[in-house]
């Protein structure tokens, strides 16, 4: 990195670690939260057999986790473009 | 055919074909021999991670904990995947950049400190070694379970394989043999569980099949419930340990699998930056797919379990609580002298006990499955425990020849030497992980877990704060790592070894379990890393630069030793 668009660094890492908390909100929700914290609650509700919070726990948290690395990937590669720090 | 023949048959062709793809793929350097010459596709790495990664424990022990655990297995579940989210988004992309060989060249560079890098190769080491024992332990389980020798003699038939395909291929042999060892554990794992999930509910999709209705039309886990609950155990749906500490394994868990150095070490094998973010995420959908078809695995289990043994008459058992009978993995006593067996939730009623790790091996005898699906389950046992191994090995031996031997002792041998050294140190581990699995410490997830309290109290905040803190210096990172590390290990002896009986939520810090403290040493971690850091005077220029460097994906070139 040399020392003209040192600038364009210091918004590029700006953007990816707002991008990478959004994501971690996601990955907290649905693990700690509708997991753990809030899964005696959404057990009030149901998913065809599962109570909804034991849903959570045990399967749509790893499915959020997998299309969250994904999202991820989509956007890092979008902004490696925009700030023009992409590799060949 | 016999079960013993097909699972000699599956057994050994799958070992044939670790050893020739072992041969094939020789390492002829170090770079080679460390990160399989950083030319590993994404996807190939992907698969290779999810095996390095699926354990004897995941395989063998993970569904059986959750079957009698129900939801509170789900830490488990959530803990063991969850840390792929924080490896891609916080770890993966920015140690590719950064490119060398291992997690303490890493620590050693950004930390400026031969000190630093000697802690992180103490706890690589460490964390590694107690790793690896539950992997030997659960190949002799294996092994003297289906192909009935000696539990000793399985951990050294498993460790002659390890040996020879890690000793001679180093990483690349790993990689490409992990690759074939996940198709072969998640088809022995898949394969069972849609014949059950069919048999039970119909559905042959086991993730949708336990939330199915069961044939006389009641939700299998309103079943599972009301059959537990009858036999004086909690509801299965729902928890018995405390939320906070069910909090703090599920995050221990998390932060542990994100700093796992094996794991890790896998991300510098693949050509760029965008490669390691990518392959995080097949490794992940790989892992998936095994980890959402374990709790229905519990399920289904459980359910069946009941069915078969619960007040049936001994004498008419089925055939399989017999042959476990024969390892000492289930046990029966006719307290009553009523000649049935009586599986209760009360310890002096109970007459049956039924060790944990026997719910995924026995589980397709249980459910009357054909003999050669028996055998696969063997063969995938044994493919998820060797390639955890093999993995493990890697990072020890790596430790040794290039973190401890050239980076600090001998900085002056040569290439060759260096790759001699890594091979004998790889030899000695193999040897060290056998006698740990012939005398193994506790039951192979325990085991595990006790790995990951110290990953997390350890490796994963210092490197956090190494790419997201520019301010972090070595007087900071070194205090964080060495506390957290003790507090860590000083509270799960404690309570593990010194003083088992108070091992109660009444003794423990705020209600935390010992499997879950490892979050308290992370806090523990951060927070003294940083008071220590803002005293002390900042990290040099040159480090300032490197940590704006690894913030940039362009420039990535091959892993390097220089």
């Amino acid at each position: 990195m040399s020392e003209h668009n040192s600038a364009g660094a210091e918004a590029y890492w700006k953007a990816n670690v707002r991008l990478v908390l959004g994501l971690l909100a996601v990955w907290f929700a649905v693990s700690y939260g509708a997991g753990i914290l809030l899964v005696d609650w959404l057990n009030e509700f149901r998913l065809f057999g599962f109570k909804l919070g034991f849903w959570f726990a045990q399967q749509g948290s790893i499915y959020v986790f997998v299309a969250l690395i994904f999202v991820y990937v989509w956007r890092m590669n979008k902004l490696d473009r925009e700030f023009d720090v992409h590799e060949d | 055919m016999e079960v013993m023949t097909w699972t000699y048959l599956m057994v050994g062709v799958t070992f044939a074909i670790y050893i020739g793809i072992a041969i094939w793929s020789r390492a002829g350097s170090t770079s080679e021999y460390y990160v399989a010459g950083g030319g590993v596709s994404p996807l190939a790495n992907g698969m290779a991670t999810a095996a390095d990664w699926m354990s004897a424990a995941s395989f063998i022990s993970m569904a059986g904990i959750i079957s009698f655990a129900g939801y509170d297995g789900s830490v488990y579940l959530m803990g063991w995947t969850g840390g792929y989210v924080l490896l891609a988004l916080l770890l993966a992309p920015y140690l590719r950049k950064f490119g060398k060989f291992t997690v303490p060249d890493f620590v050693g560079d950004r930390y400026y400190s031969s000190t630093a890098r000697l802690v992180a190769v103490v706890c690589a080491i460490f964390v590694s070694f107690t790793y690896v024992a539950g992997q030997m332990r659960g190949v002799g389980i294996v092994f003297s379970r289906f192909l009935e020798v000696d539990i000793n003699t399985g951990v050294i038939i498993g460790m002659a394989i390890v040996f020879f395909y890690a000793v001679l291929g180093g990483m690349k042999g790993i990689t490409y043999t992990q690759v074939a060892q996940y198709c072969v554990l998640i088809f022995a794992y898949m394969v069972p569980a849609i014949f059950i999930s069919l048999l039970m509910t119909g559905n042959p999709i086991p993730q949708l099949g336990f939330g199915s209705q069961t044939a006389d039309g009641t939700y299998l886990l309103d079943k599972l419930d009301g059959l537990v609950t009858q036999l004086g155990f909690g509801a299965y749906t729902e928890g018995t340990k405390p939320m906070i500490d069910v909090f703090c394994i599920t995050l221990a868990l998390m932060v542990g699998t994100a700093g796992l150095p094996h794991v890790i070490v896998r991300f510098f094998t693949v050509p760029r930056v965008r490669d390691a973010r990518i392959s995080a995420g097949w490794a992940l959908i790989f892992i998936a797919i095994l980890y959402t078809t374990a709790p229905a695995i519990a399920a289904f289990a459980r359910v069946n379990l009941i069915d078969s043994v619960s007040e049936k008459a001994y004498a008419e058992a089925p055939s399989w609580v017999k042959s476990w009978e024969k390892t000492g993995l289930i046990k029966w006593e006719d307290k009553n002298a009523d000649g049935n067996m009586q599986y209760v939730a009360n310890k002096d009623a109970n007459e049956l006990t039924i060790d944990r790790d026997i719910m995924v091996l026995a589980n397709p005898e249980i459910a009357k499955l054909p003999n050669w699906v028996v055998a696969l389950v063997a063969a995938g046992g044994l493919a998820a425990a060797l390639s955890t191994a093999a993995g493990l090995l890697l990072v020890i031996s790596t430790s040794i020849s290039h973190d401890l031997l050239k980076k600090t002792l001998m900085p002056g041998i040569t290439e060759k030497q260096e790759l001699l050294f890594a091979r004998i140190g790889a030899a000695a581990a193999v040897c060290i992980a056998g006698y740990l699995g012939i005398h193994p410490p506790g039951f192979v997830a325990q085991v595990v877990a006790f790995a990951f309290g110290l990953a997390a109290a350890s490796f994963f905040p210092v490197i956090i704060m190494g790419i997201f803190s520019r301010r972090m210096n070595k007087e900071g990172a070194i205090a964080g790592m060495v506390l957290g590390l003790t507090v860590t290990a000083g509270y799960i002896i404690y309570f593990k070894f010194m003083h088992p009986e108070l091992n109660t939520p009444d003794h423990w810090f705020l209600g935390v379990s010992p499997e879950g403290f490892g979050t308290v040493g992370m806090v523990l971690n951060f927070v003294i890393a940083t008071a220590v850091a803002s005293v002390t005077k900042a990290p040099p220029a040159a480090v300032q630069r490197l940590v704006a460097e690894i913030r940039v994906p362009r420039g990535a070139g091959a892993a390097s030793a220089h």
